[in-house]
């Protein structure tokens, strides 16, 4: 999970680097109210979105009276940021800056561990950066077991090539970054700007934190920090109901069992969808190995109420759940849906393949669903339901 | 041969008197997989009774650490299949006991648990992790180690890297009469103990393996720094497949590890890498079988 910088001041500010102060408004009067409260001569009202490039998109402004914060705040709320509507603004006291630099602790999946970065020059697109002058970043690996301590985050500060008058500042604040980022199982903190304000002092301007979901469970405090009004309706139907499940633009709604295997049917589905004036999948949903039949009746009612949705294409391959006991749990999910007043209206492609392969098929076919054919490969079967969600459209 | 498992192999079974670990225990030994011994902690002296193929119902006992079953069977393997908020005390206590072969089936792992016990693995030099998050990996009638259902194929001259579970089980069913050396998922999170470099250098050192196969999917860069190693180090054939090209940019696709990240780890990129040097990639699972057909019986 991707934080908001409100979010990841806030925390910042939990684990001791020094950040300044911010509230959240997600009004005009509110964001009037703040400033007044500031009661600094200059505030910042920025955007609180999800992407970068907010500033060049007229989403950070400038306010030298409560009356201004307001102003800007109704202009920039509301406001579409390369696809992110803006709901939230975060007003912060204006910072008097003399330097701007960047550090940041991520995970380094090549090298399979953690990755300190820090450069002396900040408050620019970091990624360009790294293409145009490499030289311009330090890289240095840190240890899971060890993690940075003070002699690693010296290290990375004289990689950096830090000036003396800021070095042992940024030392401590390299550590206390540690510690934001294990301490909440975090895969990258990143402060971007960090500052040397006029008088000497360090400040996380800016920062972006991405979370783990695996370690949800140690921290039961971080589901709060879920935007639940910035989820597809869908998508979070189907969370609440367990299911993996992601919203894509097209017209075929897609299950299959296993993450790769849907992946691999929504790129056919594509392809096939070419021949047919570019239909393409719906949603990736993967219902898991072993397909029951109320995972199955629940993952056709999430496709199911999606409007877009012209025909259905349900891809199994019968492993360790074999395909007669897939196919019954089709079966199932058909009187199970019938049963919550929901039929199931639209097409439906089966391919059911693997072991006891012959038997489900004998056992969909003689249930004789309605709407609901088989065809027996999976290239057949994205083909055939390509052409009946063109069909239908 | 085979890599990594082979028929020698001793098995303990870290978990095996959960209901997940007793299944695939089950599942496990009617593949011929020799099975020594399971690790709850605490359940120390009992034992679980399993059908076997050969002996009809036999006893496994259960020890309390790794240690102690290492010490009493032998064991050179563990699977693991215990829960996530358990797996980093799992890891470690296998690599303490110094187990040359660590197969992790549990998925939600905390990336940081896993950097702990990879880290840990590496510098043990003993101890080569598979997964987390994987279904593990099986030599066809030889030995199964993890989830993988074994009565889809049968043992061949294929190998088989694959970062997902039902891609590989289908290239498997795809590909059944020609049959696996070794078939290794090696799983979808974004720090593996094994990779598919590792796979590819040990199939290519492996007298019993003609051809490979490599499933990848988006995330990471690790298909691409494959190409590289082909390019330079393996001489056998490789067909390759790659899944997520309709993946959109910021989003999860069920695996931890497969996002992709602006405009790093795209499916098209790691297509692109694997067809500059020299792998046919195909379009489709289907494709892929094909084009690995094509050379085994052009062979």
């Amino acid at each position: 999970m991707d934080l908001y910088e409100y979010q990841a001041r806030d925390l910042f500010e939990k684990h001791g680097v020094p950040v300044l102060a911010g509230y959240v408004a997600q009004t005009p009067q509110a964001a009037r109210d703040a400033a007044e409260r500031l009661g600094t001569p200059v505030v910042v009202v920025k955007a609180q979105v999800k992407v970068g490039g907010r500033g060049k998109a007229g989403g950070v402004k400038l306010a030298r009276s409560p009356q201004e914060a307001y102003e800007h705040a109704s202009a920039i709320l509301g406001m579409d940021i390369k696809g992110h509507t803006v709901h939230r603004v975060m007003i912060s006291p204006g910072a008097d800056i003399a330097e701007e630099y960047y550090v940041s602790v991520l995970l380094d999946r090549s090298n399979r561990t953690w990755l300190a970065i820090a450069s002396r020059e900040g408050g620019v697109d970091i990624e360009q950066l790294a293409v145009e002058r490499p030289d311009a970043l330090a890289r240095v690996a840190v240890d899971p077991l060890t993690g940075i301590d003070a002699a690693k985050a010296a290290e990375i500060a004289d990689a950096a090539g830090f000036a003396p008058e800021v070095r042992d500042g940024i030392v401590d604040l390299l550590q206390k970054l540690w510690g934001a980022f294990a301490a909440e199982d975090a895969t990258l903190v990143e402060v971007n700007p960090l500052v040397r304000t006029g008088d000497g002092r360090l400040v996380a301007l800016d920062g972006k934190v991405t979370l783990d979901d695996n370690a949800g469970y140690r921290h039961p405090d971080h589901e709060a920090l879920v935007d639940k009004a910035a989820e597809d309706p869908l998508e979070a139907a189907a969370k609440a109901k367990d299911l993996n499940y992601v919203k894509l633009d097209g017209s075929v709604g897609v299950i299959g069992n296993g993450a790769g295997l849907v992946m691999s049917t929504l790129d056919v589905v594509a392809g096939a969808g070419r021949e047919f004036g570019g239909v393409s999948p719906a949603n990736f949903l993967d219902i898991g190995g072993g397909a029951s039949a109320e995972v199955m009746a629940n993952g056709l009612e999430i496709i199911l109420s999606d409007p877009q949705v012209t025909s259905v294409f349900v891809n199994v391959f019968g492993g360790i759940t074999a395909c007669d006991a897939v196919a019954n749990g089709i079966v199932s999910a058909f009187e199970l849906l019938a049963e919550r007043g929901e039929a199931v209206t639209r097409p439906l492609v089966v391919r059911l393949d693997g072991n006891n392969a012959e038997i489900g098929r004998q056992i969909l076919a003689d249930a004789a669903l309605p709407g609901l054919e088989q065809v027996d490969t999976m290239d057949g079967a994205a083909r055939r339901a390509a052409q009946l969600a063109a069909t239908a459209a | 041969m085979a890599i990594f498992l082979t028929e020698h192999s001793r098995v303990v079974v870290q978990g095996m008197t959960g209901s997940e670990g007793r299944k695939h225990t089950q599942r496990m030994l009617r593949a011929g997989t020799h099975i020594v011994g399971g690790v709850t902690p605490g359940k120390g002296g009992q034992s679980v009774d399993f059908e076997h193929p050969d002996s009809g119902r036999v006893p496994v006992p259960v020890y309390s650490s790794v240690g102690d079953a290492v010490a009493a069977t032998g064991a050179d393997v563990s699977v693991i299949f215990v829960p996530a908020k358990f797996t980093l005390g799992a890891v470690v206590e296998a690599i303490e006991a110094k187990l040359p072969l660590v197969v992790v089936i549990t998925e939600g792992v905390p990336v940081k648990d896993t950097a702990e016990f990879f880290a840990l693995a590496s510098q043990s030099g003993t101890t080569r992790l598979v997964g987390p998050n994987c279904p593990g990996l099986i030599s066809p009638g030889r030995a199964n180690a993890g989830i993988i259902p074994a009565d889809i194929t049968k043992r061949g001259r294929i190998g088989l890297v694959s970062k997902s579970g039902t891609l590989t089980y289908q290239m498997m069913y795809e590909l059944r009469d020609l049959g696996f050396s070794t078939a290794i998922g090696i799983g979808g999170d974004p720090i593996i103990g094994t990779t598919h470099i590792d796979a590819l250098a040990a199939f290519q050192d492996d007298p019993d393996t003609d051809a490979i196969v490599m499933i990848g999917e988006i995330g990471g860069d690790a298909e691409e720094r494959a190409a590289a190693f082909i390019e330079t180090s393996v001489t056998k054939p490789v067909i390759g497949y790659v899944a997520g090209f309709t993946a959109p940019e910021g989003k999860t696709m069920g695996h931890a590890g497969a996002i992709v990240s602006g405009s790093a780890g795209t499916a098209a990129a790691k297509q692109e890498a694997m067809e500059a040097v020299g792998v046919r990639v195909g379009r489709t699972p289907s494709e892929t079988a094909r084009l690995m057909r094509e050379i085994i019986t052009a062979s």
